[in-house]
């Protein structure tokens, strides 16, 4: 029995160690927020924070974030920087699918958090590890810079 | 119980696809919709657990919450809010509180009214819906109207609506939806109700703020996937490694040793493991030993697949198109032009990989799915479970993507779902989850087809005489759509587009060769169907003839579309916001750039793309800028239009970059995102839209982005480099 801290609380989860945070997510916890895109770390629907940094947890075992703070996309809204992305994703009307837009959201995030304006060379490279197959790109750009403005 | 759709989709073959005499249907069913769910001139029957409930369509809540029950699936496309868009329209409802909900399986209610069977598909569900919700929104709206003009004793004729509110100005009376929801539901239902002038239109037309957005941009949207019901067994399966593999023996013991894993069965298509969660599941599935029966397995490969068709398309197939005689006009030519364009096998790739939830209790059969095709699904699965088809109820759920590939014609995964809860006698409640590796490699792609294109010109370079040769694998022969859409052997979806050509062309034949009987590789329809290759072919053709005449690609197709003023008006638009008369920009650093054109219709929509590449030495290329003119009649949602658009364009980018899928020896060579890229936020190109105004019935848009981009694209690298790439994906063709 591992215990996380999942969104500002202690939580046990009853699976193996060697599971991962994903699925201790999904089916251990029902925060089913968080999407099973690919297992291998190569469509980031699955990001959510781990002590603030972009991580894809679908390759995290819950064995390596003991101890760790992560947060995943059902409380990233009450920080300012998580509720100025979601406020421009829907300003912008970004999801078509919208399998996708939890881990979207959850990089875009982390960028602004650590880049307050990020220009479009920096949306590139801390973005396109997000598969998005609606290709909402265009909006995804357009709203991390509405986002950026919103909190400058 | 066998389903023929041809009993249940009681239309023509360009109905279903074109909208054409669908269309006609549209105007006159929504009364005898209503007339199935209550109907004209019942009363007292409207108010439903506590809600009006005029029709099908809409319930008014006392609170004043107007929720619209959407017929078809929301996966991506932007339905629900489309549909609850011209339902508030005629309501004349508060936007903000309108929600929706997904329809049951329930096709006297809820049939796409271009097949007359429930489903979602072809672009249809703003065409097909257009007349029907307008109508609901307006029989309710009359309802709460006359219980106005009763409880205020006033005409109702001095009754007006906006906003969610009822109001009698000279009284200065005023009520919600909510007040005079009960008293609306003792009214008779009417029969005829008056749509209102579109110049009235407060919300058709006016960008509606998306009803999805806030439940999918902070996790509580509900897919499939997210589904959970309490007892419920997750199940992976081992597939065979080859298409029409059987399981020969299984080897389960250390699968069943894994902590966890309730049950293995085999089923007619592989093995699955059981446990309470994914991955303990996918654990037992890795550690399963199964010896697979091949005696029956397709052991292609997509090399000796194109080069058997190279060799079929030097014959003639059957017949799709003739006018004049081509073949005559050809063999007289002084300047015959020929070419090849090859395509490979697709898989549809959606984010959420399939799944199914499903529940067999009392001889009923629950399901939650991404439900695309309700009506097929519900025989097929009361077929393979031996229940009645009303036994089977169909949850509706947001799908992750589709692009086609969740209306499976034979219910794939649906009935692999199905086989699971029969093997275990229904003692718990399954969700299917398909891996990304298990999705890419379960077949049910878009074919692979070979066109070979021959054309004679007169003196000026003007084709007097054209020829197309198709060939490829029917993705309708077999299926309960075979009867509508396969005629004289030809399937239409496998030369629509080309069979369609628009161009003035004197002598035109197209022929198909269908190889079904040799290439088992599951196929299916993908996003736009026959014209992601069809529009390809032809457009990159029309734009070589143009080049070989020496003639401006624009001004050679406008001279051939003369009888095709929606085409043209398209092509025009788009070449004129894209600056087509002027040069474009050079590339700072001396890398080439290059700009191309194409122009298709499908599912009655026109669209034309100016694509804009720049190319640098070494061959590799950035598309820059998309701009994308649409004619898709009366707009319901511009800005949705515009969504589609931008993501029609990202996926067909993706397709013609680097989107195939191989067979070697019957096995796919492909697995997941690192060995089937798909396009990536630093490819994605501006795009810029432009909606043509038309008065015209609506026609859909999910699918029409597609097929101008890849051969404007290939026509922008031709410009830029002089090579044509007649083989997709483009891959690294231009490095070598």
């Amino acid at each position: 029995m591992a215990t996380i801290n999942l969104n500002g609380r202690d939580v046990a989860v009853d699976l193996p160690d060697d599971t991962p945070l994903l699925w201790a997510l999904r089916d251990g916890l029902n925060m089913t927020g968080t999407k099973f895109g690919c297992g291998i770390a190569m469509c980031g629907a699955c990001t959510v924070h781990v002590d603030g940094q972009a991580t894809r947890s679908c390759v995290t075992p819950i064995s390596a974030v003991a101890g760790k703070k992560i947060t995943t996309i059902e409380s990233v809204g009450e920080a300012k920087v998580g509720a100025a992305v979601q406020a421009a994703w829907q300003k912008l009307d970004v999801v078509q699918c919208g399998y996708c837009q939890s881990g979207q959201i959850m990089s875009a995030t982390a960028l602004l958090a650590s880049n307050p304006k990020p220009s479009d060379a920096d949306i590139d490279a801390a973005m396109s590890g997000n598969v998005c197959r609606c290709a909402t790109y265009v909006r995804i750009r357009a709203a991390i810079h509405e986002a950026a403005k919103s909190l400058a | 119980m066998n389903f023929r759709i041809e009993n249940a989709f009681q239309t023509t073959r360009r109905g279903f696809l074109k909208g054409g005499a669908g269309l006609a249907l549209a105007i006159v069913a929504p009364t005898v919709a209503l007339a199935e769910v209550g109907g004209p001139g019942h009363a007292g029957s409207a108010m439903v657990d506590g809600e009006f409930s005029p029709n099908a369509f809409l319930r008014i809540g006392t609170d004043g919450t107007v929720t619209v029950v959407s017929k078809h699936l929301e996966m991506g496309q932007g339905v629900y809010t489309g549909l609850a868009t011209l339902v508030a329209e005629e309501l004349d409802a508060d936007w903000s509180r309108v929600t929706v909900e997904g329809a049951p399986a329930d096709a006297k209610r809820y049939s796409n009214l271009f097949w007359k069977a429930q489903g979602t598909g072809g672009s249809t569900a703003i065409a097909n819906s257009y007349e029907q919700m307008r109508r609901a929104g307006a029989t309710a709206r009359a309802m709460l109207v006359s219980a106005a003009a009763q409880q205020w004793k006033v005409p109702a004729s001095q009754i007006t609506v906006k906003n969610g509110v009822v109001s009698h100005a000279a009284s200065g009376r005023k009520a919600g939806f909510g007040e005079l929801a009960e008293a609306a539901a003792q009214l008779p239902v009417p029969a005829n109700v008056k749509l209102k002038n579109p110049k009235d239109f407060t919300l058709i037309g006016r960008s509606a703020p998306r009803v999805d957005s806030v439940a999918k941009t902070t996790g509580r949207a509900t897919f499939t996937q997210d589904v959970k019901l309490p007892g419920m067994l997750v199940a992976v399966v081992a597939h065979p490694p080859r298409f029409g593999g059987r399981v020969k023996s299984v080897d389960d013991k250390a699968a069943r040793a894994i902590k966890g894993v309730n049950d293995v069965v085999v089923i007619p298509n592989g093995v699955a493991v059981l446990a309470s969660d994914y991955w303990t599941a996918k654990k037992g599935r890795d550690a399963l030993k199964v010896e697979w029966d091949e005696a029956q397995a397709f052991r292609g490969s997509s090399d000796a697949i194109v080069a058997d068709y190279r060799e079929r398309a030097k014959t003639p197939g059957l017949n799709a198109r003739n006018d004049g005689n081509a073949e005559a006009a050809l063999a007289k030519a002084g300047t015959v032009i020929e070419a090849e364009y090859v395509f490979p096998y697709l898989a549809h790739a959606s984010m959420e990989p399939l799944n199914c939830v499903m529940k067999l209790e009392n001889g009923e059969c629950e399901v939650w799915n991404g439900e695309q095709l309700h009506t097929v699904d519900q025989f097929s699965l009361a077929k393979t479970l031996g229940i009645e088809a009303d036994r089977v109820k169909l949850n509706m759920v947001y799908a992750g993507g589709s692009f086609g590939r969740r209306a499976n014609p034979q219910s794939d995964y649906l009935l692999e779902t199905a086989q699971i809860v029969k093997a275990i006698n229904g003692r718990a409640p399954v969700k299917l989850v398909w891996s990304r590796e298990d999705d890419m490699r379960g077949g049910f792609y878009r074919p692979i087809y070979l066109h070979r294109v021959r054309a004679a010109l007169d003196a000026k370079g003007m084709p007097v005489a054209w020829q197309q040769r198709i060939v490829g694998q029917s993705i309708i022969a077999g299926s309960p759509f075979e009867p509508m859409l396969v005629k004289d052997g030809v399937d239409i979806t496998s030369v629509e587009g080309a069979s369609t050509l628009p161009y003035a062309i004197p002598n035109l034949n197209v022929d198909l060769h269908t190889t079904n009987a040799d290439v088992k590789v599951p196929v299916q329809w993908w996003r736009s169907v026959g014209s992601t290759h069809t529009a390809y072919a032809t457009e990159l053709f029309i734009d070589e003839l143009a080049l070989n005449a020496g003639k401006d690609p624009v001004a050679y197709r406008m001279a051939l579309l003369k009888k095709h003023p929606r085409h043209a008006g398209v092509l025009k638009l788009a070449a004129d916001k894209a600056g087509w008369n002027k040069p474009l920009a050079p590339a700072a650093d001396g890398a080439k750039r290059g700009r191309g054109v194409a122009v298709h219709e499908s599912f009655n929509s026109f669209v034309a793309e100016v694509v804009e590449v720049t190319v640098q030495k070494d061959g590799s290329f950035k598309v820059d800028r998309v701009v994308c003119a649409v004619d898709c009649g009366v707009v319901v949602n511009p800005d949705v239009v515009k969504a589609q658009m931008e993501g029609g364009i990202g996926y067909a980018l993706a397709a013609a970059l680097t989107g195939s899928i191989t067979l070697k020896d019957g096995v796919v060579e492909q697995s997941n995102f690192n060995d089937y890229p798909v396009l990536r936020i630093n490819e994605m190109p501006k795009v810029e839209v432009h909606i043509v105004k038309s008065a015209a019935a609506p026609t859909g848009v999910g699918e029409p982005g597609v097929p101008p981009l890849a051969p404007a694209l290939a026509s922008a690298l031709r410009a830029a480099t002089g090579k044509v790439i007649h083989t997709l994906p483009i891959g690294e063709q231009l490095q070598a």
